[in-house]
């Protein structure tokens, strides 16, 4: 399979310090090197702090590695100028983990999910009305109905907040999707109705997912491919199943053995209480 | 005689839209020592009821409609609000799930902690082992050790010199060590944790649950962890219950309720976890929402998402009752034990 997003010792430092101070730098990701293939998914976890922001930011483009490459499907993401790099950004998209914080309260959900491609017309190529039919085909995609065309989001309940932040992900036709910890907001039933559709989804849209996230049971559910990342290093990369069944790195290790299972008998209080 | 005792507990929210009666008949009992693990969806009411054992319901626009909340024999709906303030951050302590908001950033962590500390020796001067009538600067300087001590027990290296510190200069992890320390200076016999891990990482996570069971296991202190994380409950509860759109519908012994849950919605709980052994796809959601409380479904309020529910499951609430496998089940069609 080919790659559909690469990075090659990908390093990004900040300035540290406040806004008359030069602070000590902080190094957010060091010499990271990955690839994500085509049609799979591929899951970053790792603790706060340890650079998923960050990786997050640079595969949206909406950040300059400080050294390294990034290529999307083959083109160094760097070179790209003015409607290259629009264009670009329309194939890559994103969820984000918190569906009560990332809509915009004022607006309905038709421009919500309308708004991405109104900013890519030049390239959707869609006029007004062929747009609300658009958002209509897609809301029938995500689980909801053209009865919720114009409502606001917080007529909805949080499962329903995140089909509509995924319907507007989805209105520009992206390959490549980011899920930002989509489902650390909502209860387990409405997690498992989310990574029902996501699943869904990716089979009859072609799709790539990068899924970030610190819950690990979700991302051994749903992940072909597993990169544990502590303080901007990636420790280890693997099949998921193997990461799970062996991780190699002492990080992953203790990530693992703090996975809370809900299994009673394998509580390590219990153990030492019985 | 339980330490807590929440009996068929009946309360309204007013709205604009109307009453909604958001609890229908809540029924908990915890005795010391114990870690009761209270779980259900957003909205069921599981952190209304840790507010109600501190009375921290603003009443309008809540109303109690019938039931009782006793703590230690003490009818709590009855009692005045300064018999109330006498026993929260004393005796009943309470952690809640964001530890950054919940310190003031403006004042020192030591400086929070002390007041913490001289209100409790205001209700009870041998908690910081000073006879009455102790001089204000005796009081206060007991009042800093036993902050210092907290602190140091909760596993804040170099307690000492940590207590001038701002909350800025703390972790998320620490900060809620900071809090932990706080609910037990009043050497409470209750703590309610609402979500106490959840906005921290995982391995953070595992230290604080470590803490939560070392302290019920010393202390003899009844902990009620308000959660929605199952695997959770599992690693440090010693009971369980399940909460459904205001009331409680499975309830008893951890590992009874989590191996062999009798109830749909407590077995459609565990049927929704990424487990090791599940594959790819077999996932099971719950179909349907949670009820709107303002108009609840007559009967059984869960009946409108149950896979074995049957007609005459309308007609009225299902109470608990026991089961074969020990705990409690709210369900008409559950397995009754003999």
């Amino acid at each position: 399979m080919s790659a559909l997003l690469q990075l090659e010792n990908v390093t990004r430092v900040y300035r540290g310090g406040g806004p008359f101070s030069q602070g000590a730098e902080i190094v957010a990701l060091d010499d990271v090197s990955l690839s994500v293939a085509r049609g799979s998914c591929f899951g970053v976890v790792g603790e706060s702090g340890s650079g998923k922001t960050t990786l997050t930011r640079i595969a949206l483009g909406l950040e300059a590695p400080t050294r390294g490459r990034v290529t999307f499907d083959g083109v160094d993401v760097a070179g790209l100028r003015g409607a290259a790099r629009k264009r670009l950004r329309r194939r890559v998209q994103i969820v984000f983990q918190d569906p009560y914080a990332s809509l915009d309260p004022r607006m309905s959900v038709h421009d919500i999910v309308a708004e991405g491609m109104v900013i890519h017309r030049d390239s959707l190529g869609l006029d007004a009305r062929a747009r609300t039919a658009r958002v209509v085909e897609l809301l029938g995609l995500v689980g909801l109905g053209a009865q919720h065309l114009n409502r606001y989001p917080h007529e909805f309940s949080g499962g329903q907040r995140q089909r509509i932040c995924i319907a507007r992900a989805l209105a520009v036709e992206p390959e490549l999707l980011i899920l930002d910890e989509p489902t650390s907001a909502l209860d387990v039933s409405v997690q498992a109705q989310v990574l029902a559709l996501f699943e869904e989804l990716k089979a009859r849209l072609d799709l790539t997912y990068v899924f970030i996230s610190h819950d690990l049971g979700v991302v051994r559910y749903v992940c072909d491919r597993v990169a544990v990342i502590h303080r901007g290093r990636i420790v280890e990369e693997n099949e998921a199943t193997r990461l799970f069944a062996a991780p190699q790195s002492a990080h992953a290790r203790e990530l693992i053995a703090a996975m809370p299972d809900p299994d009673p008998d394998r509580s390590p209080f219990r153990r030492a209480v019985l | 005689m339980a330490l807590v005792e929440i009996d068929e507990l009946h309360l309204t929210m007013t709205s604009y839209d109307g009453a909604a009666h958001v609890l229908a008949g809540v029924s908990l009992s915890l005795e010391r020592g114990e870690i009761w693990g209270l779980v259900g969806e957003t909205g069921c009411g599981k952190s209304l009821t840790g507010l109600t054992l501190s009375r921290l319901v603003a009443s309008p626009p809540a109303r109690y409609l019938s039931g009782a909340v006793r703590f230690d024999g003490r009818d709590l709906l009855a009692a005045d609000e300064e018999t109330m303030r006498d026993l929260r951050g004393r005796r009943i302590g309470m952690i809640f799930q964001d530890p950054t908001t919940n310190l003031n950033p403006a004042f020192r962590v030591g400086t929070q902690m002390i007041d913490v500390a001289l209100h409790a020796g205001r209700v009870d001067p041998s908690i910081l082992g000073l006879a009455a009538g102790a001089s204000r600067g005796a009081r206060r300087r007991a009042a800093r050790d036993l902050a210092v001590s907290m602190l140091d027990r909760v596993g804040i290296v170099d307690a000492a010199r940590r207590i001038d510190d701002y909350p800025h200069q703390f972790s998320g992890g620490m900060r809620q060590r900071v809090l932990i320390a706080m609910a037990l200076i009043g050497r409470p016999d209750l703590i309610i944790a609402d979500e106490p891990t959840t906005a921290l990482d995982v391995s953070v996570q595992a230290q604080i649950l470590a803490l939560l069971h070392r302290l019920a296991a010393e202390d003899g202190l009844a902990i009620l962890l308000i959660t929605h994380n199952l695997g959770v409950v599992a690693q440090i509860a010693s009971h369980v219950a399940v909460m459904y759109a205001g009331a409680v519908v499975e309830a008893g012994d951890v590992r009874a309720v989590l191996k062999s849950p009798r109830h749909p919605y407590t077995q459609a709980l565990i049927a929704a976890l990424p487990r090791a052994d599940v594959k790819r796809g077999a996932l099971a959601g719950l179909p349907g929402v949670v009820p709107d409380l303002l108009t609840p479904p007559p009967g059984c309020r869960f009946l409108p998402r149950c896979p074995i529910g049957a007609a005459d499951c309308a007609r009225a609430a299902p109470g608990l009752a026991p089961v074969d496998t020990g705990q409690r089940v709210a369900c008409f069609r559950a397995e009754r034990a003999a």
